[in-house]
């Protein structure tokens, strides 16, 4: 399975002051089994982009190439849980062929046992964004899109949720799209990173990471950090040369 | 036990007050509940019941369901909305007593004329309550419905449902005391039957006893269903919700 993206351009029309351009052409593909991260400022369009590869905005000039029988899971940035809802039957509405051996297992990977039966409302925000995770992974996805979902979350738990992303993606092919703007997710979780200009957004360069994901051990990981630093300044050098030639 | 004292200081202001005024005017309690319980042994007292209550739910469901739906798809459709608004301002503001007549007048004196003209009457306000519920739907689960695939009946009845419950019960509620008050008046413009048209009777005889038995006992029987229907749907529909301090 591939998932195609190229879009030639996404406008946004405002009642104020005519149209302002969100999306400036880009294009990129993933394949099964892949992470790929997008990483770019607040406000430069990521959004809008999960928006038109989900099938949500099709107002938009392009192409998006996923096969039409991909099961999609997707967290978004906020839990857009059913408070009316338990947590169990969150969960069911969205994967009702969910066996009951695999959403115990997926409750005990992300610790959610003892709240299987509590409404959203009574729940933290992080223990919403668990449940959250939790019914992305039990439709068993094909294509996996993860909108900043450790976004104010406390580090220590923001940490045991990346390694629970990373023991769920490992389990099985899955297209995975990470939206965050930390570069250590990106760099933990990711196989390759796609930098994005701010708004409209571009794709500034496409970094694959060769080490796999559970061999990058904390040396590995700042080495690579170290070396996207260096790298992103050097384009942010360039960039500013090519505007001072012109 | 509150209730139950509020109850007693009713029935004592009424005695006390039935003392002055006088038995013609204002009968007091026990003549009250003799004239009720005549008419309770002959039967007539639940016929008449009957009658209007069979009256109120036919004519409450007729309005509830179609309001709903028209209600939904103005809430979703700007089409529709900018179609139905001038209709809906129209009915809105039609009083119930030209629509009655006017039913009567076109569908002659018959029990599908009541009805109708009742339903329209509360027709309006079904649609504007859930036309507001369906302005208020949440578009960010809709999307969440989407991305999951969700069929459409299961988003509707677990996404849109009990988004839309405690409009539907709010339009409930106010839907079934307007169709007390409208139902009494259609009964006594055109039904043989009744408690409009008992009232009716009584006031053509002055027959105070009656009269009060009779709007008392539909009163009793709208304060029943209005506790024991009305206010556990309600309760129900909107239980997954912090209380109220």
């Amino acid at each position: 399975m591939r998932l195609e993206v190229e879009i030639t351009g996404k406008t946004f029309r405002s009642a104020t002051s005519g149209t302002h351009e969100v999306l400036a052409p880009l294009k990129f593909a993933l394949h099964s089994g892949e992470v790929g991260v997008l990483i770019g400022p607040s406000g430069c369009g990521k959004s809008t982009m999960l928006r038109i590869i989900l099938g949500l905005d099709h107002e938009f000039q392009g192409r998006i190439a996923r096969p039409p029988q991909a099961r999609i899971g997707m967290v978004f940035q906020e839990p857009r849980l059913l408070p009316w809802r338990s947590v169990e039957q969150n969960v069911r509405l969205a994967a009702p062929d969910v066996t009951d051996a695999k959403l115990s297992e997926l409750f005990r990977i992300l610790e959610l046992e003892a709240h299987r039966s509590h409404f959203p409302g009574e729940l933290s925000l992080g223990l919403a964004r668990r449940v959250a995770l939790a019914r992305a992974f039990a439709v068993e996805p094909d294509l996996l899109v993860l909108d900043e979902p450790l976004a104010s979350l406390d580090d220590a738990l923001a940490g045991r949720l990346r390694d629970e992303i990373a023991t769920l993606v490992a389990s099985r092919p899955v297209m995975t799209l990470l939206v965050t703007h930390s570069l250590d997710d990106a760099v933990r979780l990711g196989d390759r990173l796609f930098f994005l200009s701010p708004r409209p957004a571009r794709i500034l360069a496409e970094v694959p990471i060769a080490i796999p994901r559970d061999a990058r051990a904390d040396a590995e990981i700042a080495a690579i950090k170290a070396g996207l630093a260096r790298r992103i300044q050097g384009e942010q050098g360039d960039e500013r040369a090519g505007r001072d030639v012109s | 036990m509150l209730r139950l004292l509020s109850f007693a200081l009713f029935l004592l202001i009424w005695w006390i007050a039935a003392l002055f005024v006088g038995g013609a005017k204002l009968p007091s309690p026990p003549a009250v509940l003799e004239v009720m319980i005549a008419e309770a042994s002959s039967g007539a007292l639940f016929l008449h019941l009957g009658a209007t209550l069979a009256r109120v739910a036919l004519a409450f469901v007729l309005a509830m369901s179609l309001g709903s739906a028209i209600g939904y798809l103005m809430g979703r459709v700007r089409l529709a909305d900018k179609l139905g608004d001038p209709w809906l301002i129209l009915l809105l503001n039609l009083p119930a007593l030209v629509v009655i007549v006017l039913a009567y007048i076109w569908a002659g004196l018959t029990e599908a004329a009541a009805i109708a003209a009742i339903a329209i009457n509360k027709l309006p306000t079904a649609v504007v309550t859930l036309r507001e519920g369906t302005r208020a739907l949440d578009r960010s689960l809709d999307e969440m419905a989407s991305v999951f695939a969700m069929p459409r009946w299961r988003a509707f009845r677990h996404v849109v449902l009990p988004q839309l419950a405690p409009y539907i019960a709010a339009a409930a509620r106010s839907g079934l005391s307007l169709v007390w008050k409208i139902v009494l008046v259609a009964e006594l413009l055109g039904r043989p039957n009744g408690v409009g048209f008992e009232i009716g009777v009584a006031f053509q005889l002055f027959d105070t006893p009656r009269l009060l038995a009779y709007s008392l006992t539909f009163a009793a029987v709208v304060l029943v269903i209005e506790t024991l229907l009305v206010q556990p749907f309600e309760a129900r529909a909107t239980r997954w919700r912090p209380r109220a301090a």
